[in-house]
């Protein structure tokens, strides 16, 4: 059950690019300034198609002037609120939440492992400040697939310097996750933002470490998955429907617009309320939620419509809508 | 937010004494926080928020597993950090599942908890209240659990023993309080009143204490620091002995003890003690001092009880901003400075936790 957001109006004060493809965005909110704890986010509502839809960013640094700060990277086939937040400029009104956390740092660990892919280091960089700032016992590992594409990576440098380390894919450096682990004190915890398949890596590596699972830390926005967004067709033979995915729109999207009522909580793969039974499997499915089993991902028996895409060209799926029963049981009469 | 409330959430507060945190749950609301304390197998205490992540059912209502809670509800389990590690009916755990924990030590015998800010918890900041060791002072004192005051009347009640005279007649009262001077000193974190009444009659208590006969020299030197604890240095010495000069040989020494937390706006915990340094191992004498202060209504912290939560009902009916002070309140007022101070800083420049307001 999500929390209803408290939308509140901001001003878009300045932007600055921190790569050819991450642009930090400085936000004033209209209302007093609510602090933030590190892993924080902010919702924005951004403007896709005529529709307003909240997309969250995790919050960069302190924020402590009163501007909140987030980073976006512009992503040629995202679900259209990067492209949104590209065209903004300077002065622009915007409609935003106050930051919260799904993401909380937990002090006092003997020792931390934190892993960032990409953009995914928005919100492990203001951990990795505060676990300075706290005087912890930790390291950074931080790939991209370019060195330009290392967003912060200089200014992190310069605040936690060795315990920062860089690799870049391009260049053939790969972080060993497993080793890495390996090394982390037994009570030490990870955390973990990054792409889908980081993710799923350090998922796996973790459960085969013996880890506790309540040690790894990680977030999703369920807005990335291991193959791009591309349109696809859902068939729900019950309702005989047949209804278009565009490639900005999710399955639970795509269904609510079609007038199918849906129940949900999360909208980002994690709850489990917006699972649908499969009943005719594409040539792959991108299951891009954090809710099932890798075990159960791989029977491709159901989905999470919230953040999961079909490739290929069908998927045919089932919902929950029943015709209506009539008491019609003998003695009982029918109503 | 923080914006109004009397009290800062950045500092330790007594939640509990040492031994009543055991291999079961235990509930308390700490500045307005519902807080769930337990033991842990290692014999740390834990304390965890005390609202299931899933449906807000108090965790206090479940059940120790190990190191970690069970709700009593569906099943959730959280770990001693907070961290959700099993869900029931589905082969993963959301990765936003947590509830807040805070941080805690244990220390002078009383179990001090920090509701704010858990990246500015340093136990370094954990009050002096060496004297309810039970090691160079004895005494077993207790707690007015969910007294019916704000906290800060409990304050300016102890930074101000001119009380004594009127609530405590007959025992620790007496008119040499009202009739002799007091000095009023501060630091940035503390504010100490100072009483020193010379040649006087000891009143009943004390006389009681000294066991000999005589004029004495009574003290009472009473440091409050912030934002709620209180420590009174008090006793008596046979006159003309040297005491005020720092000579107490000739006298009884003891201290009251008040680590006082606000449980919400107009309630509070009082973990009140009297602790001693003469007749150490009189058992009879603890529970007897142990009596004069807590005993079915009849000791001095019964009557301060009373008059307490009686201040309180008025103050919530006549909403006057909010009393008249006089010269003896000198040190409740810097109390109360130091206490505004707190929170004022804290709202300008604390990071709050936004997840857990």
């Amino acid at each position: 059950m999500a929390k209803p957001i408290d939308w509140i109006s901001a001003r878009l004060c300045a932007t600055h690019e921190l790569t050819p493809d991450v642009r930090l965005f400085e936000i004033e909110p209209d209302q007093p300034f609510v602090p933030a704890t590190p892993g924080s986010h902010i919702d924005i509502l951004v403007h896709i198609d005529g529709r307003s839809q909240p997309r969250s960013y995790s919050m960069i640094g302190h924020c402590a002037d009163g501007l909140y700060r987030i980073a976006v990277k512009r992503v040629a086939f995202s679900r259209g609120g990067s492209a949104w937040m590209w065209r903004l400029t300077p002065g622009e009104r915007l409609t935003i939440s106050k930051p919260s956390n799904s993401f909380e740092l937990s002090h006092g660990r003997p020792e931390y492992l934190l892993l960032a892919g990409g953009i995914g280091i928005t919100p492990i960089h203001a951990i990795a400040l505060a676990l300075k700032q706290a005087g912890a016992n930790f390291r950074l590992l931080y790939a991209a697939r370019t060195r330009g594409g290392l967003a912060l990576a200089d200014e992190l440098a310069g605040q936690i310097g060795e315990r920062l380390s860089l690799f870049v894919s391009e260049k053939g450096q790969r972080v060993d996750i497993a080793a890495e682990i390996a090394r982390l004190d037994p009570r030490g915890e990870l955390y973990v933002c990054g792409p889908f398949g980081m993710l799923d890596a350090a998922k796996h590596l973790w459960r085969e470490a013996g880890r506790p699972a309540a040690h790894l830390r990680y977030e999703t926005f369920g807005n990335a998955g291991n193959l791009a967004n591309a349109p696809f067709k859902i068939r729900i033979p019950r309702l005989g429907l047949e209804i278009d995915v565009p490639a900005n729109r999710s399955i639970l999207e795509a269904l609510e617009d079609a007038g199918v009522e849906m129940i949900f909580g999360c909208r980002r793969g994690e709850c489990g309320l917006c699972v649908l039974p499969i009943l005719e499997t594409p040539p792959r499915i991108d299951h891009r939620d954090v809710f099932f089993s890798s075990e159960e991902r791989a029977t491709n028996s159901r989905l999470c419509t919230c953040v999961s895409r079909a490739a290929g060209d069908h998927l045919t799926i089932d919902t929950p809508d029943r015709k209506p029963t009539h008491l019609h049981h003998p003695g009982i009469p029918a109503l | 937010m923080n914006a109004h409330k009397p009290f800062p959430l950045n500092a330790w507060y007594a939640a509990a004494w040492c031994r009543e945190i055991e291999r079961k749950l235990s509930a308390r609301t700490i500045c307005g926080k519902n807080v769930v304390l337990y033991r842990q197998t290692d014999g740390a205490v834990a304390a965890l928020e005390d609202a299931c992540w899933h449906r807000l059912l108090p965790l206090s209502l479940g059940h120790l597993k190990g190191d970690d809670v069970m709700c009593g509800y569906h099943g959730l389990v959280f770990n001693s950090a907070g961290r959700c590690s099993y869900m029931p009916a589905q082969k993963t755990i959301n990765p936003s599942a947590c509830v807040r924990a805070y941080p805690v030590t244990e220390r002078h015998r009383l179990v001090w908890l920090w509701p704010g800010d858990p990246a500015l918890a340093d136990p370094a900041k954990i009050p002096d209240f060496h004297w309810n060791d039970g090691t160079q002072w004895v005494g077993d004192g207790g707690t007015f659990y969910q007294l019916k005051c704000d906290y800060r009347l409990v304050i300016d009640n102890l930074m101000d023993l001119t009380h004594e005279t009127y609530v405590h007649a007959g025992s620790i009262g007496d008119e040499a309080i009202t009739a002799a001077p007091f000095d009023v000193t501060h630091t940035r974190e503390t504010a100490t009143m100072t009483r020193w009444m010379i040649d006087i009659e000891p009143p009943p208590f004390w006389a009681r204490q000294l066991g000999r006969q005589g004029r004495v020299d009574r003290w009472q030197i009473v440091t409050f620091q912030a934002p709620s604890v209180v420590a009174g240095d008090v006793g008596v010495a046979l006159t003309n002995t040297g005491a005020p000069q720092g000579d107490r040989a000739h006298g009884v020494n003891g201290a009251f003890l008040a680590a006082i937390t606000p449980e919400t706006e107009t309630t509070c915990h009082y973990f009140w003690n009297f602790v001693r340094n003469y007749n150490r191992h009189d058992g009879q004498l603890t529970r007897e001092l142990q009596l004069a202060h807590v005993n079915k209504g009849a000791g001095v912290y019964d009557q301060d009880h009373r008059i307490l939560e009686a201040q309180q009902v008025a103050i919530d009916k006549n909403p006057r901003s909010p009393f008249y002070d006089l010269n003896i309140d000198a040190g409740a007022l810097w109390a109360r400075r130091l206490i505004e101070r707190m929170t004022a800083d804290e709202r300008v420049g604390a990071i709050a936790n936004v997840a857990a307001e």
